[in-house]
């Protein structure tokens, strides 16, 4: 067939920011469907509930300091993850690096913390259905959070490399984004696992 | 932005015929020998093995179908046993289900999406690559332990407590769960591609209402993917969970319920029939505007069609649990919604009706198949209505009614488009045409056998006949009616052994395609048979619904991208509009890795728990090779 | 298609759909063939349909886009038009379908109350009557009266099963930690079959049962009947066997009320004499098929639960002798 060039595109950037760029849309598929598994996993926390009137099922509600210490800390880091996101459409490599390096600290302690959360649960996972289902659900978002954890700390590393190009600082975006959401995400879990057992 | 830096890049602007077409050849292709095809990450390549594998799975499944109706052929048998017809029947839908209708759905989408949109490759080619062998994984998995008698035998759905530990104390239940795991993992992945694709990568000018049909219909099925598939995982895991580390999700001592498995397999198992029949919509679609030589009908109600049977498809679940003691009103309110989703369906048929009746028509194999799956279709729709009432359901409902029921839906809805596609794409994957005298044997046989098979089951199911039974006896009255099943049955294997004929025959002796054998009107018949390994030399521009009618004398392209690196065009989500050349993936190695240390930990973590634990450095550490650049240079602007 | 071969099964048996003997079965029948006339409509015109459009004169233009205008727009609303249609026959149908459903699950708070556990593989059947004395325990054969509503309570004992008697009504499961419940009238006096109709496992396919319909005042004396204890064996070769009964393991699985067999394990044989069919409908009940199934129950029903007992020829024949006698 033959071919007539109607237009050149060689002016276009190679990369691209937030919905310009495929990566954030791939980061955003997995959100949606990772997002539909954690509404799954609260369905079945409430449709336990709703079956079962001794709710907790032979237990005390999990102690708050834990899940309240995390919500506070998960809030307060969307701060300088929001700075780090800046930095990175600035391609302002010194201060995405120190982005990096506390988003990955703050990870580490929220990881710490979910340690202790798990401890003091004050059920088993073998307990009853309500023990199964909470350290699911608290199971399948320390899942995330150590994922993303770890996907910051490579990042992180990879930005005191020389493959510390510009492209990089997309991949910063979406990273940023993530978080977001893993934050998003605990927020309800949290109100649901330590709240909802003491109505 | 930075193009001083690449100023001297050679770009397919500067370059025209063999030469631009040899200069992208080197860039794009797969590295040859065995080690550059495990690093494929070529969509077209990666569709084939897709392809192939997910039909390698039917051959298996069919074998099995086979080996029941001999067995059921006659009253007592003893053919085979009941514990291998239990396990034959489970594997046979799980087989059907997972590891050949969504995978081959999947895999003609990643064949094909990227090329009916006008692009190099699909979004995420690596993880397209791992998905690959994740579901190759899964399915080895599935079928060795049935080899070695550990094939699960509860049935595709199953059900708590008889896939417990206490009612299941072998790994039988185990095995099924995680190849659930295996390939919902598969399966999502290939969606979200299916979606970044279809929102990023279409060629410039392709606007939401100049998408292909067969495309707007994958992109329905991913999302409908990416909304089920998480439940069903939420449920294997917990099964798994239970059975493993005795948590009681399923316990109805301790605060659990047998019911919740059932809500969660079906939150997820009623959207999977869309997810199989909705990608046989878009291609019935795209074939009947070829062959009737005009395009679809009402392609905006054909849109909204899909698109509101996929939400429609979210709430019916329920009428799989009709018989399990729900309250009557909300059983009745699920009956209305069930019998709607006939609306969208209806709508459907009705612009493929008027599209025949306004073309003209070229009766070649593809639009047999698809004449065969309207008339097929509907009857497994209309039982599907009858289903869906309460009173009916309560006598119909795991019988033989249903087992008729939903081939009807299933092979009439998808398998019969399905071959149809096959016919279809054959010249566009291989370069050779399939032979239409072979193609009009497969489908009549294919057409009769199928009918003489399934249609009886219906009476069998109203007189009575349970499903899953491994026999029955001679007083039943159900010997006649199952012998002409058993008869149609194997008329039906017949037709897909000389499917199979065809192929291997045509793939040697077939007729030269061409680029467009067909005239049909998408982006793929734009380029070679088989397309290049950078799919089009230039990248079209779209100007019409139906590019290649619009513009049958010469293509509108578009000048620009780089010549010497992997590179594809971004356009806007609605208007398609440029935006960016994004860097596309080179070969690599890692996606296999990262599948071989996932199947480790997967397979690991049904024995123990700890596998948790030494499975997970593995996974991360191929992840970060998979993910690490690798010093070239488009990696490292 | 579906009209034409319908009368071929219409004569079905005695475990069949279409062959309603009960009031609720009767009424599903009919929203049945309601939704198979609407069904049979639809299809056909959809065929009819496909054909005039596959015979049809075609438009003589070859050129793909060279469309018309007013056909597209006439097209369009035919569609529109058959789309309304569509939507009104469907929610007629759901209409149908649940004026069918009220009456199928109607409730009559004077039903008889029967109590029926789903077992891997067999049925526990219990009469529960108002006082203690008159309850009764029996298996894999429910006798009930005619013209009386029955209410079955369902329960199981350990995975899920389905109760159902196609003759007389649809069906409902049998679910683990759930109490459903099934109400029923039969018509006519009869033998229906019925069977599990959700997978439960290895032998699946061998759980059947019978519900006998009689006319209400047999139904009472066989209920009179069935309260009693069973009588002690009449000869010596039965007394023998009700020794045997005990001294070989049966009655630790099975109960035979006023006998000091009193295992709860296995179905109840108080009356096991009197019964159709033995292992859930898999034989009849004959002095053979009894010895076949005594002498190597797995040979039979693979996988099931009662063990093979050794037992000499002289010590079956005298167990099948007291069994015959349970009447």
């Amino acid at each position: 067939m033959r071919q007539t060039i109607v237009r050149n595109v060689a002016e276009l950037p190679t990369y691209g920011y937030g919905p310009r760029s495929g990566p954030w849309w791939g980061a955003m598929g997995f959100m949606a469907l990772e997002g539909m598994g954690f509404a799954i996993a609260v369905g079945t926390y409430l449709y336990l509930y709703a079956i079962d009137p001794n709710w907790p099922i032979g237990a005390a509600p999990p102690d708050l300091w834990p899940g309240t210490t995390e919500a506070v800390v998960y809030l307060l880091s969307i701060i300088p993850n929001e700075i780090t996101n800046r930095a990175a459409y600035r391609q302002d490599l010194a201060k995405v690096r120190t982005g990096l390096v506390v988003m990955s600290l703050i990870g580490i302690a929220l990881l710490v913390l979910r340690g202790f959360e798990f401890a003091h649960l004050n059920t088993r996972w073998d307990n009853s259905a309500y023990g199964s289902i909470v350290w699911l659900i608290l199971g399948l978002h320390t899942t995330h959070l150590a994922t993303d954890v770890g996907d910051t700390v490579v990042l992180a590393v990879l930005m005191f490399t020389r493959h510390a190009k510009p492209r990089r600082f997309s991949d910063v975006t979406d990273n940023v984004f993530y978080w977001n959401f893993v934050v998003l995400a605990w927020l309800p879990l949290y109100a649901l696992l330590d709240w909802v057992p003491r109505l | 932005m930075s193009v001083t830096a690449e100023s001297n890049e050679l770009r397919d602007d500067v370059l025209n015929g063999l030469q631009l077409s040899g200069q992208l050849e080197r860039v794009w292709r797969t590295p040859s020998g065995l080690v550059g095809a495990l690093m494929s990450v070529d969509h077209k390549i990666v569709g084939r093995r897709y392809i192939l594998t997910a039909f390698a799975f039917l051959l298996l499944g069919g074998i099995l179908a086979m080996l029941m109706r001999v067995q059921l052929a006659g009253p007592e048998q003893t053919f085979l046993s009941a514990d291998k017809y239990n396990q034959i029947f489970t594997m046979h839908g799980s087989t059907m289900m997972f590891l050949f209708a969504v995978p081959v759905m999947e895999a003609f989408a990643v064949y094909l999406v990227p090329l009916m949109v006008g692009t190099r490759n699909i979004a995420f080619p690596r993880l397209n690559a791992f998905s690959y062998w994740m579901f190759l994984f899964g399915g080895c998995f599935l079928w060795i332990s049935f080899l070695f008698n550990v094939g699960p035998d509860v049935g595709w759905f199953s059900y708590v407590p008889l896939s417990s530990l206490q009612f299941t104390p072998t790994k039988r239940a185990d095995v099924w769960a995680q190849m659930i795991t295996f390939t919902e993992v598969a399966a999502l992945a290939v969606a979200v591609e299916i979606v970044v694709t279809v929102f990023k990568l279409r060629a410039p000018g392709m606007t939401l209402d100049r998408i292909p049909l067969f495309v707007w219909a994958m992109l329905v099925t991913s999302f409908l993917v990416m909304f089920a598939m998480p439940s069903i995982m939420v449920a294997s895991t917990s099964l798994i969970l239970d059975r493993l580390v005795n948590t009681r999700f399923y316990d109805a001592s301790s605060g659990g319920h047998p019911l919740l498995w059932q809500h969660l397999f079906w939150f997820f198992g009623h959207p999977e029939v869309y997810i199989i029949f909705i990608p046989g919509t878009g291609m019935a679609s795209t074939i009947l505007a070829t062959f009737a030589r005009r395009p679809v009908i009402g392609y905006p109600v054909v849109i909204l069609s899909l698109i509101g049977t996929g939400f429609l498809s979210f709430g019916l679940w329920v009428h799989h649990m009709f018989v399990t003691g729900l309250p009557q009103l909300g059983a009745g309110l699920f009956t209305a919604s069930s019998m709607l989703i006939a609306v969208p369906s209806g709508l459907q048929i009705f612009c493929w009706l008027a599209t025949l009746w306004d073309g003209r028509p070229v009766y070649r194999t593809p639009l047999l198949f698809v004449i065969g799956f309207i008339v097929i279709f509907v009857i497994g729709g209309l039982s599907g209505v009858m289903v869906a009432s309460v009173p009916i359901d309560t006598q119909v409902h795991d019988t033989y009614f249903v087992v008729a029921h939903f081939h009807y839906v299933l092979i009439g809805g998808a398998v019969f488009p399905l071959i149809g596609a096959v016919y279809y794409w054959f010249p566009k994957i291989a370069g050779r045409m399939l032979s239409e005298r072979l193609g009009r044997w497969n489908f009549w046989l294919a057409f009769i056998g199928f009918n003489v098979a399934f249609f009886p089951m219906h009476f069998l199911g109203l007189i009575g006949m349970p499903r899953r039974v491994y026999t029955y006896t001679a007083d039943m009255d159900w010997a006649h009616l199952n012998l002409l099943s058993s008869i149609g049955a194997f008329v039906f294997a017949l037709s897909f052994a000389l499917l199979l004929v065809n192929v291997v025959y045509s793939l040697r002796k077939g007729a030269l395609a061409g680029d467009n054998p067909w005239n049909g009107s998408t982006l793929e018949w734009a380029t070679s048979s088989p397309p290049p390994p950078q799919n089009f030399d230039r990248i079209p521009v779209v100007k019409h619904r139906d590019p290649l009618w619009a513009d049958s004398e010469s293509l509108p392209v578009i000048a620009g991208l780089s010549a010497e690196r992997r590179e594809v065009l971004l356009t806007s989500l609605a208007e398609a509009e440029p935006q960016t050349r994004e860097a596309s993936s080179e070969p690599s190695i890692w996606p296999l890795l990262t599948a071989i240390a996932t199947t480790v930990f997967f397979i690991g973590s049904i024995f123990t728990p700890w596998a948790v634990l030494w499975g997970t450095p593995p996974m991360a550490v191929t992840l970060i090779g998979w993910f690490w650049p690798s010093g070239s240079k488009e990696d490292e602007e | 298609m579906l009209l034409a071969t319908w009368p071929l099964a219409a004569c079905a048996g005695r475990q069949s759909a279409l062959d309603p003997q009960g009031l609720q079965s009767d009424q599903i029948r009919h929203t049945l063939f309601i939704f198979v006339a609407v069904a049979a409509v639809v299809w056909t015109a959809v065929v009819i349909a496909l054909g005039i459009g596959m015979l049809r004169r075609k438009r003589a233009a070859d050129q793909p886009l060279d469309l018309h205008q007013t056909f597209e727009e006439r097209t369009g609303r035919v569609i529109l038009a058959l789309g309304i249609a569509t939507t009104v026959i469907v929610l007629g149908l759901s209409f149908v379908s649940y004026a069918g459903q009220r009456t199928v699950f109607a409730k009559d708070e004077n039903a008889l109350t029967l109590k029926i556990v789903g077992h891997q593989w067999w049925w526990e059947v219990r009469y529960e009557a108002d006082s203690p004395h008159q309850n009764f325990v029996t298996a894999n054969e429910i006798r009930i009266p005619t013209g009386q509503p029955v209410k079955v309570e369902l329960e199981s004992a350990d995975v899920i099963h389905s109760f159902w008697v196609p003759s007389l009504t649809g069906k409902m499961d049998l679910i683990p930690g759930q109490k459903n419940e099934l109400q029923f009238t039969a018509k006519n006096a009869g033998m229906y079959r019925g069977q599990c109709a959700e997978f439960c496992g290895l032998q699946h396919a061998h759980m059947a049962f019978d519900v006998i319909a009689l006319p209400p005042d047999e139904f009472g004396r066989w209920r009179e009947h069935e309260n009693q204890s069973a009588e002690s064996p009449a000869d010596q070769l039965g007394k023998q066997g009700e020794a045997l009964f005990r001294a070989r393991g049966c009655a630790l699985c099975h109960n035979v009320s006023g006998t000091l067999a009193g295992g709860q394990l296995g179905p109840d044989l108080t009356h096991v004499g009197g019964r159709r069919t033995i292992a859930a409908g898999t034989l009849p009940n004959t002095p053979a098929t009894l010895g076949a199934w005594i002498s190597d129950p797995q040979h039979i029903k693979p996988g099931n639960l009662m063990p093979k007992m050794p037992l000499q020829s002289d010590e079956l024949i005298a167990i099948i002798h007291y069994l015959e006698q349970l009447k």
